[in-house]
C-alpha cells in the first residue's frame, strides 16, 4: 500500500491505495470524479487526459503514487465557478461532441495545445490532438471548437 | 495489473541498491505500464528514476549530451538540439502524441529497443555513446536485436552523447494507428555517411551498408536509385509485407537525403 497525497483541482487529497493503482482509477474510484474516462488499455485513445502540473498526460499510464506531491487538474477543475472554461464553452457552442465520451480528454489536451501556441493552424490542431481519438469521428466540429476557443482565449 | 511495489530512488546508486533481483526501472512508464496493464510483465518492484537528476540537455561543443530522463518534449523544444542536431528535434516531435512525449524519455526508449521505435535509429546513425552506471557503450555495440540491448541486469543508462554531424535527417513512414515507425530511416553525414533503419528489421534497428557506401560516394537521392534493398529478414506483418518495407527503406532514405540537402545542414 502507498499513501497518495497531492493537490487535486486545487484541494489537497490523500488516501492509502495499493501501489499498482492507476492514476485514472484513483481519480474515478477513490476521488469519485468520473469526468476522466477510460477508453482503451493501450494508452492510445486519450479519453483519460488530465493535467499534471499544467502539462497534459494520460492518467491511465501513470500510477497514482507517481503523482505524489504534484498538482493534478481534471475536467471538473477547469471551470471558474459557474462559468465554463472557454474551451468547454466552445465545444458547447460548436457542437464539438456527439456521444461525449472523448470530450473531457479532448478538452484537456486542447487547453494545453492552445496555451502553448495561441495562433494554431488547422493542421497544427489536428496534429496536436493526435493522442485523442473520437470514436464518433466528429473531428470536424472538434477542430472548429478548438479554433473558436483559441480566439476566445486570445481575447481573454 | 498484477500486484507490485513502487519506490523512488534518490540517485543511480540508490536505484541499483533498490532494484534487487526482481525490480524494474521505471522512467516515463509509457512502455512499461501498458505492458504491465496487459499482464505481459510482472515486476515485483518498480524503481522510479524521476528524482535521480538524470534529465537535462548539455551542449559540449562537438557533442550534445542528453540525460536519460529527458522527455521527448524537452528534446523537441530544446534550443541546443535545434541548433546542433535539428534532425533529433524533428524525430522527437514525431514520436507518438503530445501526451506520450510529455512523459516518455530517451533513456526508456533506448533501453527498451522496440524494433519500431524512433530513437534507436538516431543513436546508431549518429554513432552516439550510451553512458551507463558502469561504463560507456558505443551505439554499434548497444543494440542486440529486437528488445535486446547489451545492458546488463540492473545497469542504468544515465545519458547519451550525440556527436554533431554536418547534416542529418530522419524520415519516418508512421503506422497510422500507433504512430510508431513502419519504416524510419535516419541519415547522418560526417566524413562518411551512416544510414540506420528502424521499424523494418526482424532484429531491430540496423545499418544499411550498401546505402552508406553509395551515399558516401555521392550524397544525393539519385545515388541510391540503383541499390537493391533485400527484403530478407525484414518484418512481415498485417501492417506491411516485407517487400513493401524494402521499398519504403529506399523511399525514406531518399526523403532523408533530400531533407539533409535542403535544410538540415548545420555548420
Ligand atoms: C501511444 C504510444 C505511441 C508511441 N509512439 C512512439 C513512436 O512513434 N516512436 C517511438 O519511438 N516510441 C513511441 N512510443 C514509445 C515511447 O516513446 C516511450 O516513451 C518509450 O519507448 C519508453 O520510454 P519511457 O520513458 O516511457 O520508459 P518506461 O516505459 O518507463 O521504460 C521502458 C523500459 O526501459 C527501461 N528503462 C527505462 N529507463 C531506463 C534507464 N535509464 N536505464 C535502463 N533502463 C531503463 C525500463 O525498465 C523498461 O524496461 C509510443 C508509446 C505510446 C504509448
Ligand atoms: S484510457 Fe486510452 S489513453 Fe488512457
Ligand atoms: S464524441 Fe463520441 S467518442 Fe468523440
Amino acid at each position: 500500500m502507498a499513501i497518495v497525497d497531492f493537490k487535486f483541482n486545487g484541494e489537497s487529497v490523500s488516501a492509502d491505495v495499493p501501489d499498482n493503482t492507476l492514476l485514472v482509477d484513483f481519480i474515478r474510484e477513490t476521488l469519485g470524479k468520473t469526468g476522466t474516462h477510460v477508453g482503451c488499455d493501450t494508452s492510445q485513445c486519450g479519453a483519460c487526459v488530465i493535467h499534471l502540473n499544467g502539462v497534459s498526460i494520460k492518467s491511465c499510464t501513470m500510477l497514482a503514487v507517481m503523482a505524489n506531491g504534484q498538482e493534478i487538474t481534471s475536467i471538473e477543475g477547469i471551470a471558474g465557478g459557474k462559468r465554463m472554461h472557454p474551451m468547454q464553452e466552445a465545444f458547447h457552442e460548436n457542437h464539438g461532441l456527439q456521444c461525449g465520451f472523448c470530450t473531457p480528454g479532448m478538452i484537456m489536451s486542447a487547453i494545453e495545445l492552445v496555451s502553448n501556441k495561441p495562433n494554431l493552424t488547422e493542421q497544427e490542431i489536428r496534429e496536436g490532438l493526435e493522442g485523442n481519438l473520437c470514436r464518433c469521428t466528429g473531428y470536424h466540429n472538434i477542430i472548429q471548437s478548438v479554433q473558436s476557443a483559441a480566439r476566445a482565449m486570445r481575447e481573454d | 495489473m498484477y500486484q507490485t511495489n513502487y519506490i523512488r530512488a534518490s540517485s543511480t546508486n540508490d536505484a541499483i541498491a533498490k532494484l534487487g533481483d526482481d525490480g524494474k526501472l521505471i522512467a516515463g512508464g509509457m512502455t512499461l505500464l501498458p505492458i504491465m496493464k496487459q499482464r505481459l510483465a510482472r515486476p515485483k518492484m518498480l524503481v522510479d528514476l524521476a528524482d535521480c537528476g538524470l534529465a537535462g540537455i548539455e551542449d559540449l561543443g562537438d557533442t550534445i549530451k542528453i540525460g536519460s530522463m529527458t522527455t521527448h518534449v524537452d528534446v523537441e523544444t530544446s534550443q541546443i538540439v535545434a541548433n546542433g542536431i535539428p534532425a533529433l528535434a524533428t524525430l522527437a516531435a514525431k514520436i507518438g502524441d503530445r501526451q506520450v512525449r510529455n512523459r516518455g524519455t530517451i533513456g526508456g526508449s533506448i533501453a527498451n529497443n522496440d524494433p519500431s521505435a524512433c530513437y534507436p535509429s538516431a543513436v546508431l546513425a549518429l554513432r552516439a555513446t550510451i553512458h551507463t552506471s558502469n561504463r560507456d557503450i558505443v551505439a554499434d555495440d548497444f543494440f542486440m536485436g529486437m528488445f535486446e540491448t547489451s545492458l546488463e541486469d540492473n545497469e542504468i543508462i544515465t545519458a547519451i552523447s550525440f556527436p554533431k554531424p554536418t547534416a542529418a535527417a530522419y524520415a519516418k513512414f508512421p503506422n497510422p494507428a500507433s504512430r510508431f515507425a513502419m519504416v524510419g530511416v535516419f541519415v547522418a553525414k560526417s566524413e562518411t555517411v551512416r544510414v540506420a533503419v528502424t521499424g523494418a528489421g526482424e532484429d531491430g534497428v540496423f545499418r544499411h551498408e550498401a546505402l552508406e557506401i553509395a551515399l558516401t560516394d555521392l550524397f544525393a537521392p539519385d545515388a541510391v536509385e540503383s541499390i537493391i534493398i533485400s527484403s530478407d529478414e525484414l518484418i512481415n506483418d498485417i501492417h506491411a509485407p516485407r517487400d513493401y518495407r524494402a521499398h519504403l527503406i529506399k523511399e525514406m532514405t531518399k526523403r532523408a537525403v533530400t531533407a539533409c540537402n535542403q535544410s538540415q545542414f548545420v555548420s
